[in-house]
């Protein structure tokens, strides 16, 4: 374990392993997409509430998980880089940030379009909607930083910092339904009640989950290893890569 | 197929949801390639040092 660990821990040896696993996950993604918007819009039928409106579920619930998750795992490898100071760990918190910006996004925006036909309203300044904001200004405060400071090293532990102090957000946007109540909907799905769900919706959205995953840690994986090239700019390993070598 | 597309009345909410986050999607795909395609050209001007950073 300690052995695998260590092999893989650096650079030069994760570059060429998340290649691998690139296309597995990305095809992963793209399949899964199929079959959840099938499912989505092609099985599930029309909402007796809501109409065909609640169709919107099938990419903002996962968007949404996935903006709180990115950011937990973004905290992590923070953390990891702190105490440990090992350099992939900085890289994979630095690939991190631009996607969870992006599934933050595509949260508010799938959001505002959801709310507007069921509430009457895009925006409001209700607890879950305001604490999701500030995430996507956490992740725009992340990256802006990191281009603020030049030293990488210097970038990595300002970074880290701010990831792990921003991660008190998380679980405020997450109980945010339950401490305050407000426009924004309880959960959809939790873990010690019966889905309230018709199956076959939790089905499609729990699949556009696994989707969004699996597009997450794709993409992450090829932002990471650009950061890898970028910082590695002058070992002999990466000039021995075929896409390096190549004249 | 006018019909899907109508989505009920709620087309607009439900494709402006949809279109919006699949550009996001993409566009974050196209950025990531051509950020690794400027990376490797300008890392093949680089000579090797065994110096990382």
């Amino acid at each position: 374990m300690a052995f695998a660990w260590s092999k893989f821990s650096s650079p030069a040896s994760f570059y060429p392993l998340a290649g691998k696993m690139i296309p597995w996950f990305a095809w992963g993604a793209a399949i899964l997409t199929a079959i959840g918007l099938w499912i989505g819009f092609g099985l599930a039928p029309t909402d007796f509430q809501q109409g065909e409106a609640y169709r919107i579920i099938f990419i903002h619930v996962p968007s949404a998980w996935m903006s709180m998750f990115v950011y937990l795992v973004m905290a992590f490898w923070s953390a990891l880089y702190l105490g440990f100071n090992t350099r992939l760990s900085a890289m994979m918190a630095q690939a991190l940030a631009p996607t969870g910006a992006v599934m933050t996004f595509i949260a508010l925006w799938t959001g505002a379009f959801w709310g507007r036909p069921t509430w009457g309203t895009y925006w409001a300044w209700d607890a879950r909607m305001t604490s999701e904001l500030i995430l996507l200004f956490l992740y725009f405060g992340v990256i802006a930083l990191r281009a603020a400071i030049e030293d990488p090293r210097r970038a990595d532990r300002a970074c880290a910092v701010l990831a792990l102090v921003g991660a008190i957000n998380v679980p405020i946007i997450y109980y945010s339904v339950k401490w305050w109540n407000t426009l924004h909907q309880g959960a959809s799905v939790s873990a010690t009640e019966a889905p309230r769900m018709a199956s076959i919706m939790l089905t499609g959205m729990l699949v556009m989950s696994l989707a969004a995953w699996f597009y997450a840690i794709a993409v992450v994986l090829a932002r990471v290893r650009t950061i890898i090239v970028e910082r590695e700019r002058g070992a002999a390993w990466l000039h021995a890569l075929p896409e390096v070598a190549q004249a | 197929m006018t019909e899907f597309f109508a989505m009920g009345g709620y087309g607009f909410y439900i494709w402006g949801a949809y279109v919006v986050a699949a550009i996001a999607v993409i566009a974050e795909i196209l950025a990531v390639r051509s950020k690794r395609r400027a990376t490797l050209a300008e890392t093949r001007l680089v000579a090797p040092t065994e110096l990382g950073e």
